[in-house]
C-alpha cells in the first residue's frame, strides 16, 4: 500500500526535488567534514549551520502549505507550534547540561536556581531522557492544534476570523512564556546547550549530523504530504478550501478533515522547531511573536500557495535574501524589502514562483492544484472528490 | 471620628490599637469592618475607572477597524499603523508649535486631530486605491498585502523619526488630576474617555443622516444592487477606507497622551482592535462599543486577582473560546462583512 | 398625481440593443440579441425559465460585461460604462428578486435613488406613494421586515426615486397576489402613459404582459426567436411560442 502511494505521488519534479535535498544533506556535511579549511569547496561551518536552519524553516512551510494551500487554512500562528517543538527540545538539552551549568546545580537548570526553585517544576520531569522529549516535539504542538482546531473547526470559524484567533493563541504564548514563573526560563529562553546524545552541539559532527537530520526530515515531510495531497484525502481538502459548505452538503464531515491535517500540521512544525533549536542554540519566547508566523506564510506564498515545492523553495529563498540584505550595508532597507515583497507577491505573483512556473510550463496541468481559480475549477475539486469515494 | 475617615491611614490606626478598654476596641473593631468595606467598595470603583478608562483606549483603537473589517470586510492588518501616524502627526504638530508659536502648545492637539485624521484618511484612500481594491473578495490575501504594507510604514517612521520613543507632551489641561471620593481621576484619562464617546458619536450621526453613511451602508448590504442605483461604488470604498484610516489617525493624537510615540505603537493595539471587533460583532458599531468596554473592564478586574500579564492571557484565551461559542460575535449581523 | 409631471428628466431617451453575446464562463447565455425601447413604450420580454431574459437586463445595466455587440442609450454608445454611471444616465433597475437593502429603512432604501439626482432634486417624488400608499405607511420599517409584495412596491418606487428614463423590471408579478399585481399594473401603464419613460418588462405571466405591453419579444436559449408589436399581437402565438 505504501510503496504504491510512494509510486504514485511521485512525479518527476517531485522526484528531483527528493533528490536535490537528499544531495544538499549528503554534500554540505562532507565537504564541510572532509575537505581542508580553507579549500575553495569547504562549507566553513557556519554556514552549515545557517543552512541547517533554513531546510528547518523550510519544513515549517511545508506544514503551513499543507493547510493553506490545500485545505484553505490561513494560520497565522504556526510559529507558536514551531516553538513548542523547539522548547521541548530545549528543554532536553536543558536537561543534557546537568552541573555544568554556572551554578553547577544536577537537576535544575540554572535560571531556575537564579530565581531560588528549590525543585523540579512538574512539567521538567522525564525531559532528561530523549525518547520523551522526542514524543513531546509531536505530542505537544499535536494537542495543542488538536483542541484548538477541535473548538473552532467544530464551531465553523473559517477565513480571516481563523487567522485571527491564530495569531491571538501565539501572542498569548508569547506573554505567557515572557514570564518567569512559567518555569521556561522568561526572557532568555533556553540557551547554553551543552550536548545532545552524549555528543557536544557545538562539534563539527554533529553540526553535519543534525543537517544531514534536516534534509531528511524535510524529504519525510514532503514525502508525507505529497502522499496526502495526491490522496483521496487531498481531493477532499482541496474541495473544502474551494468550495467549503459544498463539500459539507457532499456528505463529507468538513471538521474531521481539516482537524487532521491541521494536527498532523502543527507536528510536523513542532519537528522543524526542534530540529531547529540545537542547530541555533536558543530558544526564547520571541519565536512566539506574531510576526514570526505571518513571515512564514509569505515563504509560502512566494515559493507559491499548493504547490509544496514551491513552499520549501520560497523558505530558503526568502531567508537567503533576509541573511543577505540584513547582514549588508542594505540592512536598514530590508524591512521595506520584506514589507514590498508582501504586496507584490499579493498582487502581482499570487501563484509565486512555482506556480506562475508551473502554469507557463505546462497550461494544462496546472488544474486543481494551482492556487486560486474560478468556479470551472471549483466543479473540477468537487466532483473529483466524489469520484474519488 | 475616626470611621468618618474611612481611608487606609484610618484603617492601620485602628488595627493598631493595642489593649483598650473592651468598649473602645469593639467599636474600634465594627469601624475596621466597615472602613474595609468601604475600602474594597471605592477598589471596585477604581477597578471599574481603569476599566473604563482602558475600554475607552480599545474603542478608540478600534472603531476604524469597526469600519474597514467590520463595515467593509476588508481585513486591514497596517490599521495599527494608521494610529501610530496619526501619534506622529501630533509630534510633529507640537515639534513645530514648540519652535515657532510656544504660545500655542495648549491648542497643540486641537490642531493635531484633524490634521491626523487628513493625514491617515489620505494615505487609507491611497492604500485602498493602489493595493486593497485589486484584493476584493480574497480576504486572506488582503491580510498579508496589509500586512506588508504595516512593515513599509513602520519601517519609513523608523527611518524618518528615528527607532526611539518620541517626546510628546501632555497640554495643562491633560495634565493633572482630581480626586473623587477615594480614588484618583487624571484629566488625560477622563478627556480621552470623553473624546471617544464623542467621536463614536459623531460617526454613528455620520452614518446615519448623511448621504455617504448611506451609501456606505448601502454599499454594504447589497454592492450590485447600490451600483445600479447610480451609487459610485468604488468612490464609496475608497472613502469608506479613508474614514476608518482617518479615525485610526484620530485614535493616534489620543494615544500619543498616555502612550510611547514609537515606530511600534500599532503594533501593541493590532490585536486587541481584532479581538474588541470580533467579540463585539462584525458590521455593527455598538457592538464594538459594549465589546470594547467589557474587554476594558474584565481586564482591569481580572489584573489584581490574576496579575496583569496572566490577566490578559486570560482574556485572549477566553475570547477566543468566546469566538467559537459564537463566531459572529456578541451582537451578529448580516451582510457582506459576514460571508468573507 | 402630480409630481411627475414637474418631472425632471423632460428628454426623452431611446434605449437600443444590437446584436449582443453574452458568456457565463463557457456557457453562451446571449445570442446575438437585439432589442428597441421606445419611451412611452412598454417592451415586452417574454420567455420560459433559464432562457436569458434576467442576463439580457444585467447587460442593459452592465452587472455583467457583454463579449460583443453594443447598447446604445439617449445616442450614446453606453457599452463600455459602468453600472452606476449607466444608473446615473436615467437607467432604472427592479431586479428579480427585489434585491432590497435589508438593513435599510423603506425611507433609506428609497433615498439610496438619489445618487444620480442634482442635490435640489433629492425628494421622493410624490407619485411614489400615490403609486403605492403602503410604503407611506412604512417609512420607518427596516427593507427587510417587510413582505414579498411591500418589497416589490419598494422596489419599483425606488428605481423611481432615480427619475430614469429607461425602467427595467424583471418579472415583477413573481410570487405575488392578485390585487398588488393589479396596483403593480396600474403603476405601469400610469408611468408608460406620462410619455417620457421607455419600460422594458420581463415577464412570464403572459395575461399581466398583454395587457401593458406594447412590444414583445419572446426568448428562447438566449435569442429571440419571435416578435411582434401591440397591432399584431396574438396571445395564442406568444403562448404557444413560449410554449415551444
Ligand atoms: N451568474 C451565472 N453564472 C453562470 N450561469 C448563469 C449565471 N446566471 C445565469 N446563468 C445561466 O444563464 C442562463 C440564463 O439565465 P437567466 O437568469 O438569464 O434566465 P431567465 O430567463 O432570467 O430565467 P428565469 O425566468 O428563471 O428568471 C441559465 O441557463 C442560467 O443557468
Ligand atoms: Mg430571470
Amino acid at each position: 500500500m505504501t510503496p504504491h502511494i510512494l509510486t504514485r505521488s511521485l512525479d518527476r519534479a517531485a522526484t528531483a526535488f527528493v533528490l536535490l535535498v537528499a544531495a544538499v544533506g549528503v554534500l554540505i556535511p562532507l565537504s564541510n567534514l572532509l575537505l581542508p579549511q580553507g579549500s575553495m569547496f569547504q562549507v566553513p561551518t557556519y554556514l552549515v549551520a545557517l543552512w541547517g536552519k533554513y531546510v528547518c524553516y523550510a519544513i515549517l512551510a511545508l506544514s503551513i502549505d499543507l493547510i493553506w494551500g490545500y485545505c484553505g487554512i490561513l494560520s497565522l500562528g504556526h510559529g507558536a507550534f514551531f516553538a513548542l517543538g523547539g522548547y521541548a527540545m530545549g528543554m532536553y538539552l536543558m536537561r543534557q547540561i546537568g552541573s555544568r551549568g554556572v551554578y553547577g546545580n544536577p537537576i535544575l537548570p540554572d535560571f531556575m536556581v537564579f530565581l531560588n526553585w528549590d525543585k523540579l517544576p512538574w512539567y521538567w520531569y522525564g525531559f532528561d531522557k530523549f525518547a520523551f522529549a522526542a514524543l513531546m516535539v509531536l505530542v505537544v504542538p499535536g494537542l495543542l492544534a488538536f483542541c484548538f482546531g477541535w473548538l473552532a473547526f467544530r464551531s465553523r470559524v473559517t477565513g480571516v476570523y481563523l487567522s485571527i484567533i491564530t495569531q491571538a493563541m501565539t501572542y498569548a504564548l508569547l506573554l505567557a512564556f515572557f514570564r518567569n514563573d512559567f518555569g521556561f526560563g522568561g526572557n532568555n529562553g533556553l540557551t547554553d546547550f551543552k550536548d545532545i546524545l552524549g555528543f557536544n552541539v557545538q562539534a563539527e559532527g554533529t553540526r553535519a549530523a543534525l543537517f544531514l537530520l534536516s534534509c531528511l526530515a524535510l524529504i519525510i515531510a514532503f514525502l508525507i504530504c505529497r502522499a496526502i495531497v495526491s490522496s483521496k484525502l487531498g481531493k477532499v481538502l482541496i474541495a473544502v478550501r474551494d468550495a467549503e459548505s459544498r463539500t459539507r452538503f457532499l456528505g463529507y464531515r468538513v471538521e474531521s478533515y481539516k482537524l487532521f491535517v491541521f494536527t498532523l500540521s502543527a507536528c510536523m512544525a513542532g519537528v522543524a522547531g526542534a530540529l531547529y533549536v540545537p542547530q541555533v542554540g536558543i530558544i526564547n519566547p520571541s519565536e512566539f511573536a506574531p510576526a514570526n508566523s505571518i513571515e512564514a506564510v509569505i515563504w509560502v506564498a512566494v515559493g507559491g500557495r499548493g504547490t509544496l515545492i514551491g513552499a520549501a523553495l520560497g523558505a530558503v529563498v526568502v531567508n537567503y535574501a533576509k541573511t543577505f540584505f540584513t547582514s549588508g550595508p542594505l540592512a536598514p532597507y530590508w524591512l521595506f524589502m520584506l514589507g514590498a515583497l508582501f504586496i507584490l507577491v499579493t498582487l502581482l505573483l499570487p501563484k509565486g514562483i512555482v506556480g506562475t512556473f508551473n502554469s507557463w510550463w505546462e497550461p494544462r496541468r496546472s488544474t486543481g492544484i494551482a492556487a486560486d481559480e474560478a468556479s470551472a475549477a471549483r466543479e473540477d475539486g468537487i466532483s473529483a472528490a466524489k469520484m474519488a469515494e | 471620628m475616626v470611621k468618618a475617615r474611612g481611608d487606609q491611614e484610618a484603617l492601620a490606626l485602628l488595627t493598631g490599637l493595642g489593649d483598650q478598654p473592651p468598649l473602645v476596641t469593639k467599636a474600634a473593631a465594627s469601624a475596621v469592618s466597615s472602613i474595609q468595606s468601604n475600602l474594597a467598595m471605592w477598589s471596585m470603583v477604581q477597578n471599574a475607572w481603569y476599566g473604563l478608562s482602558l475600554g475607552s483606549v480599545l474603542l478608540l483603537a478600534a472603531i476604524g477597524l469597526a469600519i474597514t473589517f467590520g463595515v467593509m470586510g476588508v481585513i486591514n492588518m497596517a490599521h495599527g499603523e494608521m494610529v501610530m501616524l496619526g501619534a506622529y502627526t501630533t509630534f510633529v504638530v507640537q515639534e513645530v508649535i514648540r519652535t515657532r508659536y510656544p504660545a500655542l502648545f495648549d491648542y497643540s492637539l486641537l490642531i493635531a486631530v484633524p490634521l491626523a485624521f487628513l493625514v491617515a484618511g489620505f494615505i487609507g484612500v491611497l492604500i485602498e486605491r493602489t493595493i486593497i481594491r485589486f484584493l476584493y473578495g480574497r480576504p486572506l490575501e488582503t491580510l498579508l498585502a496589509t500586512w506588508g504594507l504595516s512593515l513599509v510604514l513602520q519601517q519609513a517612521v523608523r527611518t524618518a523619526f528615528g527607532p526611539t520613543n518620541r517626546e510628546v507632551g501632555n497640554p495643562s489641561w491633560m495634565s493633572g488630576a482630581f480626586e473623587l471620593g477615594q480614588i484618583t481621576i487624571t484629566y488625560n484619562r477622563l478627556w480621552i474617555l470623553c473624546f471617544t464617546l464623542a467621536v463614536f458619536a459623531i460617526l454613528l450621526a455620520m452614518l446615519r443622516y448623511t448621504a455617504l453613511g448611506l451609501e456606505m451602508r448601502a454599499v454594504t448590504q447589497n454592492r450590485r444592487m447600490a451600483a445600479s442605483m447610480g451609487i459610485a461604488t468604488s468612490r464609496v470604498d475608497a472613502l469608506t477606507f479613508g474614514l476608518g484610516s482617518g479615525i485610526a489617525g484620530i485614535a493616534g493624537v489620543a494615544l500619543s497622551q498616555i502612550d510611547n510615540v514609537s515606530p511600534n505603537l500599532g503594533q501593541s493595539y493590532i490585536i486587541d482592535s481584532f479581538m474588541v471587533v470580533v467579540f463585539g460583532g462584525v458590521g455593527n458599531l455598538w457592538g464594538t462599543l459594549v465589546g470594547a468596554f467589557t474587554l476594558g473592564i474584565a481586564n482591569k478586574f481580572l489584573e489584581p486577582v490574576a496579575g496583569a500579564v496572566l490577566g490578559k492571557i486570560a482574556i485572549l484565551v477566553l475570547i477566543i473560546l468566546f469566538i467559537q461559542k459564537r463566531p459572529r460575535g456578541l451582537f451578529a449581523l448580516k451582510g457582506r462583512a459576514v460571508e468573507a | 398625481m402630480s409630481g411627475w409631471s414637474k418631472c425632471i428628466w423632460g428628454a426623452r431617451a431611446m434605449l437600443k440593443i444590437d446584436n449582443i453575446n453574452l458568456y457565463y464562463g463557457a456557457a453562451q447565455a446571449l445570442r446575438g440579441v437585439s432589442l428597441t425601447a421606445e419611451p412611452g413604450k412598454v417592451t415586452c420580454v417574454l420567455g420560459r425559465n433559464g432562457v436569458g431574459k434576467t442576463s439580457l437586463l444585467r447587460a442593459m445595466v452592465g452587472q455583467y460585461p457583454i463579449a460583443s455587440g453594443a447598447i446604445n442609450f439617449d445616442g450614446k454608445d453606453i457599452t463600455a460604462l459602468k453600472p452606476y454611471e449607466r444608473a446615473r444616465r436615467g437607467i432604472g433597475f427592479v431586479p428579480q428578486g427585489r434585491e432590497i437593502f435589508p438593513l435599510l429603512t423603506v425611507e433609506e432604501n428609497l433615498k439610496t435613488g438619489f445618487g444620480p439626482l442634482k442635490r435640489e432634486d433629492r425628494n421622493i417624488p410624490n407619485d411614489v406613494f400615490s403609486l403605492f400608499p403602503v410604503l407611506e405607511t412604512m417609512l420607518g420599517r427596516r427593507g427587510g421586515d417587510l413582505s414579498g409584495g411591500q418589497q416589490q412596491q419598494l422596489a419599483i418606487g425606488r428605481a423611481l426615486v432615480m427619475r430614469p428614463k429607461l425602467l427595467l423590471l424583471d418579472e415583477p408579478t413573481e410570487g405575488i397576489q392578485p390585487s398588488i399585481i393589479k396596483d403593480i399594473g396600474r403603476a405601469i401603464s400610469y408611468l408608460r402613459n406620462l410619455g417620457n419613460i421607455a419600460i422594458v418588462l420581463v415577464e412570464q405571466y403572459l395575461d399581466f404582459a398583454c395587457e401593458l405591453g406594447d412590444s414583445f419579444a419572446v426568448m428562447d436559449r438566449g435569442a429571440v426567436k419571435y416578435a411582434c408589436d401591440r397591432a399584431n399581437l396574438d396571445p395564442a402565438e406568444i403562448s404557444r411560442q413560449m410554449a415551444l
